[in-house]
């Protein structure tokens, strides 16, 4: 799937071309062998769609509650049972999904947009506008950014936009690093120096010839930052600091049904198959991506 | 050597710089003062209470008397509890925050290291496989689920240890360490596994193999100090987390270390506490950066290399 | 790290090591804090947030007043059950004939604990130290009553003599009240007019300064039954009987250890596993749980509290009591308090709690009552111009961030939406953020909770006042101001209620706030604890307190 699209973005014919082609097909004829990476492929794609269609697939509206009903165990007109308002799990669930899933995705895309203009220009650079704009990223590295989120979360009026900013921010730093490195390793090749020759300007350079070729590492940061992002949004919902009701999340549901975990099991085991399953699925993926794009094993990108 | 780490030193001061600034004007930007309270109080009192605390003054005259003190290691009085100075309070919870950190930190060393060794000598099969799948788990669970999980089965069901606490009862800092400690070790079992079978696939190991070395002693005497690079080098962020994450385990166990304080402070508008603890924990974060750092470079004399160039 | 690594060659070995190392330090509980306590006496309580202060004259909290109420006493005590005024620190006292002045006897053996006699001078001391402006005593108004005192405090007298309170000897203090107040004695079991020890504040910086450390344990010089031994932040505060109290002999507890917990799920697992006797707090999902299993173990009691949402009548469409009342008569407060709360809250319908001190707000069968009634609502929606909701702005709810308080403000939002057709916005934001915009104003509709601080309407009503420093709604009546000023002057309990009664009648038509429910005390405590009775200020003298093996009579 992705093969093809990749390749399109890849203008320069020839070697180089070929070489672009093969590497794709290769790696998605080795995650197609990957059977837990397929697997997590597919959960996220069921994932997504039932969030984009959850308005029209809710079993019930949003704010449906039932006070007179309460708390009671699945059934067949309740499938995931109910919480303590009366309100449909299986609905709570679809439109809290929604919410993880944008946080998870949203913030990410953040941190992605400003990491790769941040690394790709130090890298394209190099000298001393790199050094000036690591050095920010190692200052900023050293932050206790948990702190601050919390601060800013206590501090200021909550938002999606609020927060997606905020993770964002965090995430993006190790984006920066991971695209610099590979920005550096591309320059060097030779047919950027061709198309410096051919009197190509630098940003469509930038964008045209070394962008495709950091999105495979990309792509697998990118899934291995998403379950960070969703954990990370799930903890500032149990603060207290997370979305607002009505809306939900599966870090509000979770952290609800811990507090009920004795009396009304279902509340948190089913929120928490549905995070626990979409953060498996999407470290899986991120596995099975990183070993398919590249042959060894590496060893960074877990920290943090 | 000593000149990586003098110039690591330098960089930290204008980090701290810039989180003593950003946290000083963000907290004073927050809507609510420390002494609004759920009983109004009459304007003279809180006059009288604005002066006591010098917050009459221009917000930059405040900032720059904050950094007065501060040099002269003052981080001044509490707001929230009277006639405590932020260094008292600090000095009664850090101790306890330290200590949970590191019983974590061993929690997470011990079976990280355990599961990884157990991995990487038999690579896919079952010895790797569930090892590998305990440690996803690890990193899917939340520290907030898994808390009270292991309460409910540790603390409720079999009653073997307390619900709750640091040091009221005996075994009662096991469960909190295991909290806190069990995410960072799936980190550390997945780092270690691959950093092992990197090693292992190198061809001195080879050599020892036909030499007829036993595996024991391959593994231990070759194959780990060379494998550990990974996980040394994550061993700063994972403090750092540790340390910050650590009001997590505080809530959940009633734990009276400084995360506890920290997140009580913020929501009380102590805004010396808040400073204190936010200047504390980050000026701990940038030392053990450091050192983690200068540990990976003493272990790698690759990266060694590479600093002496730069 | 590589050495114990090599010291653990076999994953088998080190698993047992593990297995082995959980089994010895955790199977090794030994006897629960509740168990040794029949023998030690030893009462654990849990007991919210870690207490800002001990100084009676500067705290305000619930979690002080039960641990400071161990360390002082008042001039009058508590009934342990009715909380009837009883002699305290004064053995006896007479009142005048108007009700204006009050004589008081300090007991002979009255001492404070470094064994100074307690006097009468020490309380006039006292008061005057409360008083003070300067040392911005939020509680100082709890002295209002007595003549001259509002005038010290707030600036407009600065001759104490002036103020309606004297020494006429060594243990014989008379007060002099601006008007007959019924519930004065009450006023005198609170913290906030107890004594303090003067040379020792003196020792630690002054009258005037707050925050010195002479709260500190080894500094501290109380009054009451027990001694202030140990004080760790956020964990532990211990308090231990003092053996030169006047009555330390009926004191059986040896101490009492105070846990700052914070957080309900954690006290309630502590309290079942047997770590604490009483648990402050009870999880709303648990109340159903323990009636079911354990109903000895956890009681229901009325407490003298309102849970209310406040209207600001400053802003459209809630500068229209219709609409305000339309709100307050479409919500189903039976469903809220049996669904959603479930802790035995009874439906408020007026501010005041029902039977406070024999006070019953005026309900039911009066004309502006509020009810349930959501055609009679309609009925008012679409007579202030909102028929079926049609052009009803969207209103914004600001509530505190709290399960408890989210779960209520969904409910009310889904049968506002339901009854009335208009659509509701929740905002949860942090304490400080919630009290400085309903300080300021800034809100359409808020949650509050209003708790008595002594049995009698007026804690309740005097709220509302124009210039009340609570009011935080905007609203502002005459006759009610006038109501009940005059009921402060008024000695005959009947005559004051009617005119409590005729306020809050004003209330109910005006609704600027809207009653919901009216709080209970839903506590967990072993059957061991004796002499623990539950009452609506959920006051527990300890001095009368011991712990015994079930069976024996309460």
């Amino acid at each position: 799937m992705n093969n093809k699209m990749l390749a399109s973005h890849h203008p320069l014919d020839g070697q180089d071309g070929e070489y672009g082609q093969s590497l794709w097909s290769l790696a998605w004829a080795k995650l197609r062998k990957n059977k837990l990476a397929m697997f997590g492929l597919g959960v996220i794609v069921f994932m997504t769609i039932i969030a984009v269609l959850t308005p029209l697939l809710s079993p019930y509206p949003q704010e449906a509650q039932d006070l007179t009903l309460g708390a009671v165990p699945p059934s067949a007109a309740h499938w995931l049972g109910t919480d303590t308002l009366g309100r449909d799990l299986l609905t709570r669930l679809m439109y809290g999904g929604r919410v993880s899933l944008l946080v998870g995705f949203a913030a990410t895309a953040v941190a992605l947009v400003i990491g790769i203009l941040w690394g790709t220009i130090a890298g394209y650079f190099g000298g001393i506008i790199d050094a000036a704009m690591m050095r920010i990223v190692d200052i900023l590295y050293a932050l206790p950014f948990m702190i601050f989120v919390i601060l800013l979360m206590v501090v200021f009026e909550r938002s999606f936009l609020l927060l997606f900013l905020a993770i964002g921010l965090i995430e993006w730093l190790t984006m920066a690093r991971i695209v610099r490195a590979q920005v550096m390793n591309i320059r060097r090749q030779e047919y950027i120096s061709a198309a410096v020759v051919t009197g190509l300007s630098r940003r469509q350079i930038i964008f045209r010839h070394i962008m495709p070729n950091v999105i495979g590492p990309v792509i697998v940061y990118v899934t291995l930052t998403i379950p960070g992002v969703m954990l990370f949004e799930a903890f500032l919902s149990f603060l207290g600091l997370g979305v607002q009701p009505p809306a939900s999340s599966w870090g509000v549901l979770i952290s609800d049904g811990v507090e009920t975990m004795e009396e009304y099991p279902w509340l948190l085991i089913f929120p928490g198959i549905a995070l626990s399953l979409t953060l498996f699925s999407l470290n899986f993926l991120g596995d099975g991506l990183r070993d398919a794009l590249d042959p060894r094993t590496t060893v960074d990108g877990d920290g943090g | 050597m000593i000149r990586i780490a003098l110039n690591r030193i330098l960089q930290g001061i204008p980090v701290l710089f810039v989180v003593i600034t950003v946290t000083f004007f963000l907290i004073r930007q927050a809507p609510g003062g420390p002494f609004d309270a759920e009983r109004a109080l009459p304007p003279e009192v809180i006059k009288n209470l604005e002066a006591t605390y010098r917050l009459d003054a221009p917000v930059y005259q405040q900032y720059f008397d904050y950094l007065g003190n501060l040099l002269k290691g003052d981080f001044g009085p509490s707001f929230r509890y009277p006639g405590r100075s932020v260094t008292e309070l600090i000095a009664t919870g850090l101790p306890i925050t330290l200590e949970l950190a590191v019983y974590a930190l061993a929690v997470a060393l011990v079976l990280g290291l355990l599961a990884g060794l157990l991995a990487a000598t038999r690579p896919r099969t079952l010895q790797d496989y569930l090892p590998m799948a305990l440690a996803m788990t690890g990193i899917c669970l939340p520290t907030f689920l898994l808390g009270p999980l292991l309460v409910l089965v540790f603390g409720i069901w079999f009653e073997w240890l307390p619900v709750s606490g640091w040091g009221y009862a005996p075994g009662d800092k096991i469960l909190p360490s295991l909290t806190l400690g069990l995410a960072y070790a799936a980190v550390i079992a997945r780092l270690s596994r691959g950093g092992l079978l990197e090693v292992l696939s190198q061809n001195y190991i080879r050599t020892a193999r036909a030499k007829g070395l036993s595996t024991p002693t391959i593994l231990f005497r070759h194959a780990l100090p060379g494998g550990m690079a990974p996980v040394i080098a994550y061993l700063g962020p994972a403090i750092a987390g540790l340390l910050t994450g650590s009001f997590v385990v505080e809530t959940i166990f009633q734990i009276p270390g400084l995360g506890r304080f920290y997140v009580q402070a913020a929501f009380n508008r102590d805004y010396t506490m808040i400073m204190g603890t936010t200047i504390l924990l980050s000026a701990l974060i940038v030392v053990l950066n450091i050192v983690a750092d200068l540990v990976s470079i003493k272990l790698n004399p690759q990266l060694r290399q590479k600093h002496r160039h730069e | 790290m590589q050495m114990s690594l090599r010291s653990f060659p076999y994953s088998k070995k080190s698993l047992l090591i593990i297995v082995a190392f959980l089994a010895l330090t955790g199977c090794d509980l030994g006897e629960t804090n509740v168990e040794s306590a029949i023998e030690s006496q030893v009462l654990h309580l849990g007991n919210g947030t870690e207490p800002q202060d001990l100084d009676p004259h500067i705290v305000t909290g619930v979690t002080e007043n039960n641990i400071i109420t161990a360390l002082f006493e008042g001039l009058i005590s508590e009934h342990p059950e009715s909380l009837a005024p009883m002699p305290g620190l004064a053995e006896s006292w007479e009142v005048s004939e108007d009700g204006l002045r009050y004589q008081f006897t300090i007991r002979e053996e009255a001492k404070w604990s470094n064994g100074d006699p307690v006097t009468a001078a020490d309380f006039v001391w006292s008061w005057k130290r409360i008083l003070t402006p300067a040392l911005g005593a939020e509680y100082a108004y709890q002295l209002y009553p007595v003549a001259g005192a509002a005038a010290f405090n707030k600036g407009e007298i600065s001759d104490f003599d002036q103020v309606g309170v004297r020494a006429l000897g060594e243990k014989l203090l008379q007060v002099t009240l601006e008007n007959p107040t019924p519930y004065f004695l009450s006023l005198l079991a609170h913290y906030s007019t107890f004594a303090v020890h003067p040379p020792t504040i003196e020792a630690f910086g002054g009258v005037t300064e707050r925050g010195t450390a002479w709260t500190r344990p080894g500094n501290l010089v109380g009054n009451g039954a027990f001694l202030l031994k140990s004080w760790r932040l956020n964990y532990l505060i211990e308090v231990e009987k003092n053996p030169d109290y006047w009555d330390a002999e009926n004191v059986q507890l040896s101490a009492i250890r105070f846990y700052p917990i914070d957080n309900a799920q954690t006290e309630e697992r502590m309290f079942r596993t047997g770590a604490l006797h009483v648990a402050a707090t009870t999880p709303s999902s648990k109340i159903a749980v323990y009636q079911e299993s354990d109903p000895q173990k956890i009681s229901i009691s009325p407490y003298l509290g309102t849970y209310f949402y406040r209207f600001n009548v400053t802003r459209k469409p809630l500068d229209n009591p219709k609409v305000r009342r339309a709100l307050s008569m479409s919500i189903d407060r039976e469903a809220i308090v049996n669904a959603v709360t479930k802790g035995g809250q009874l439906p408020a319908y007026a501010f005041t709690p029902p039977e406070t001190q024999g006070y019953f707000p005026p309900g039911g069968d009066d004309g502006f009552a509020i009810r349930y009634d959501i055609s009679k609502a309609k009925e008012l929606m679409a007579e202030a111009g909102y028929p079926e909701g049609e052009g009803f702005p969207t209103l914004e709810l600001l509530y505190n961030t709290s399960e408890g308080h989210r779960r209520i403000a969904e409910a009310i939002q889904q049968m506002w939406k339901q009854a009335l057709g208009i659509d509701i916005q929740l905002a949860n934001t942090d304490w400080k953020v919630y009290l400085s915009r309903t300080n300021d104003l800034d809100y359409d509709i808020s949650r509050a909770g209003w708790i008595g601080d002594y049995p009698d309407p007026n804690t309740f009503l005097d709220m509302m006042l124009t210039d009340g420093g609570n009011n935080r709604t905007g609203w502002s009546s005459p006759d009610y101001d006038r109501l009940i000023a005059k009921a402060a002057t008024q000695s005959n309990q009947k005559e004051r209620y009617q005119s409590f009664t005729e306020a809050e009648r004003i209330l109910n038509r005006e609704a600027p706030l809207m009653p919901i429910y009216t709080y209970t005390r839903v506590t967990l405590r072993d059957p061991s604890v004796k002499n623990w009775h539950p009452n609506i200020l959920d006051h527990h003298p300890y001095k009368y307190i011991f712990l015994e093996k079930e069976g024996a009579d309460q």
